[in-house]
């Protein structure tokens, strides 16, 4: 009971990576408030899947296998997530900020009435004073995250209601294994106790996934562009500095949005988080969505006419510049100095 | 066969265009900085409604909005594109809603419409970014539920087929009607304005817009059209005209409360400012090729 759990997305038969890190999160968060870590599975073929979800130190994995609950359905998980909460009563549960997470984590919280915060890129432990009602909670989940557009940081608390749902983008925490033979219990639970039949009407009737055509979230060096690039043709000499250093590229919402470059190499809180050794900005001005997704990076640069760019205060080399001038200079010098 | 389609839209502050005085002194959001427009993914939504009307001839799209007195903007602008009428949730009681007491104000005001096949809207604001109205409204009215629509396919039997992004793929999904859509902003954008639809409804005004434009004793222009045209009039609803509960709606109704706001300040690191110029250029690359951050 009151114990802190996460959601474990499936894609076939594995575990995704974000669930993997939030387990981590979640390993910590319980260790901190003196509780335990629960982890929920729902999908089809799921035999052993406990082995991929205890190394992260989770001490019950509640396991709901059977047709008809992968491909992911709105439903049939909700009502997994509704029902079990109803008997298990969690403080906390965490899922992946995925379109999975997104479509369940609202529709759970509608019907428990528990508040969720969505996207969050830091989750602590603290406490919480109402000063109205003169009332002070303690070890309440901070969930803390970007809002009105990156512009300003939100802190957000559930005081009154369980659990305290969030949702965090992948790679926004780190995955780490505790032990690899971490004794943990296992549950099967009968599916049909917790999903009625009249869950499954909505059908998937075709599928299809790729891989990702880029390694961005696990690339050293990136090279993003923002709306000072001025065009798709502008993020061309990215394309080619990145070929150059064995880089990927990367591009900030507002590219993103003016349609320079996919929306799937958006970088920051609503995007992918990156943790490369080199992060060479050019033509972002650094607002803080942004910078919530890279700012783990080693070493930045930043390419900028605009001297008073916010990205700037975070970067260890401002290049004072038009990028259209400056990024083939790189080129140059990096293939002279190379060889 | 004919449709009813409500679409959920919202007036929203453009976040992506902020400048510098878009934020007080205080960490405070200064509002009035910010121009108020249609969210964008909820053009998106409403551009997947008026095709369903052109297809299912008959069909009737009502939007619905809750903000202010000035989110009227918001119907009009759905008229203007072929939305055929609308309603304007607006109560103080709804101020300071979370997700959860927006979704429950939304419901509530669909329960009164009452007649609907097809609920949908964008898949998620700009101002908060958290995709959660849409899943939660379908909740709470007890509907099956689509997110991230990137078109719907077909409508027939009662039955609905929508093509939706999923994380590194697409999927094709059926389900039955009614239903709940949440629709991406790479679907079909929305069509421009109609010019006949401008002329028919620019005068369309909402009760609180008229107040504020006949307060210290002025005169409602074109006062007689109102009579003869009832479309031009956008009709306001309060709490109590959807039967809402108080306690549900506002800040009252919202289980999360923000404990603290804060304006960025970052961590300033010491840093080298270069020139542009060829020397400083390919000083820094071979000074980055000599500690081995580049190869």
């Amino acid at each position: 009971m009151n114990n802190v759990f996460v959601y474990c997305e499936i894609e076939g038969v594995h575990v995704a990576d974000v669930s993997l890190e939030l387990l981590t999160k979640g390993r910590k968060l319980a260790n901190q408030l003196n509780c335990q870590l629960e982890a929920i599975v729902a999908g089809t073929g799921l035999a052993d899947v406990e082995k991929q979800i205890l190394p992260y130190g989770v001490d019950c994995v509640h396991v709901f296998d059977a047709p008809g609950l992968f491909p992911y359905t709105s439903l049939p998980h909700t009502s997994i997530l509704v029902n079990l909460f109803k008997e298990e009563k969690p403080q906390i549960c965490l899922m992946g900020a995925t379109v999975i997470g997104r479509d369940l984590g609202p529709r759970v919280s509608s019907a428990l009435t528990s508040g969720l915060t969505a996207d969050c890129t830091q989750l602590e432990i603290g406490d919480y004073e109402d000063k109205k009602n003169g009332i002070v909670y303690k070890n309440l989940l901070y969930q803390i995250r970007p809002a009105f557009g990156g512009n300003i940081v939100a802190t957000i608390v559930n005081p009154e209601h369980r659990p305290q749902m969030a949702t965090v983008r992948e790679g926004v925490m780190k995955k780490e294994i505790i032990d690899e033979a971490y004794q943990g219990t296992v549950v099967r639970h009968d599916v049909a106790k917790y999903v009625p039949e009249t869950d499954y009407v909505v059908k998937v009737i075709d599928r299809h996934v790729e891989k990702a055509k880029h390694n961005l979230k696990g690339a050293s060096i990136v090279i993003a562009g923002g709306y000072g690039m001025g065009s798709k043709e502008g993020f061309d000499m990215l394309f080619e500095l990145a070929k150059e250093l064995h880089a990927e590229v990367g591009a900030s919402r507002a590219a993103v949005d003016a349609g320079f470059c996919d929306h799937d190499r958006q970088i920051g809180q609503t995007g992918v988080t990156v943790h490369p050794k080199l992060y060479i900005a050019c033509g972002i001005s650094g607002q803080i969505q942004h910078i919530a997704g890279m700012q783990d990076a080693g070493i930045i640069i930043s390419i900028n006419n605009d001297p008073n760019a916010p990205i700037n205060t975070i970067a260890d080399y401002v290049i004072d510049g038009n990028v259209e001038v400056v990024v083939p200079k790189l080129i140059k010098y990096y293939k002279k100095n190379s060889k | 066969m004919s449709l009813k389609i409500v679409v959920l839209a919202k007036q929203v502050p453009d976040t992506r265009n902020v400048g510098k005085d878009a934020m007080n002194a205080d960490g405070t959001i200064n509002r009035a900085a910010l121009p108020a427009i249609f969210n964008p993914e909820d053009l998106n939504a409403l551009e997947q409604a008026l095709r369903l009307k052109e297809t299912h001839p008959g069909s009737v799209v009502t939007i619905l909005t809750m903000g202010p007195g000035r989110a009227a903007e918001i119907i009009r602008e759905g008229l203007y594109r072929g939305a055929d009428n609308g309603y304007l949730l607006t109560d103080r009681a709804f101020a300071g809603a979370d997700t959860l007491a927006t979704s429950y104000a939304l419901a509530m005001a669909i329960r009164k419409i009452g007649d609907y096949d097809i609920i949908i809207g964008g898949r998620q604001a700009i101002d908060g970014d958290t995709a959660q109205v849409g899943p939660q409204v379908a909740e709470k009215l007890g509907l099956p539920q689509i997110t991230y629509v990137e078109e719907i396919e077909e409508v027939a039997d009662k039955h609905i087929r929508v093509k939706r992004h999923i994380d590194g793929g697409v999927e094709t999904v059926e389900g039955p009607l009614p239903i709940v859509l949440t629709v991406n902003g790479s679907a079909a954008p929305c069509r421009p304005r109609n010019a006949k639809l401008v002329q028919k409804y620019k005068r369309a005004l909402g009760g609180q817009e008229k107040a504020a434009l006949t307060k210290d004793g002025g005169v409602l222009p074109y006062a007689a059209l109102y009579e003869s045209r009832p479309y031009l009039n956008i009709v306001e609803w309060s709490v109590s005209d959807v039967n809402g509960d108080t306690k549900q709606c506002g800040l009252s109704g919202s289980p999360t409360k923000v404990k603290k706001i804060e304006n960025i300040v970052f961590q300033a690191k010491e840093s080298k400012t270069l020139t542009g110029s060829d020397a400083d250029v390919e000083n820094l690359i071979v000074e980055l090729l000599a500690n081995h951050t580049i190869g």
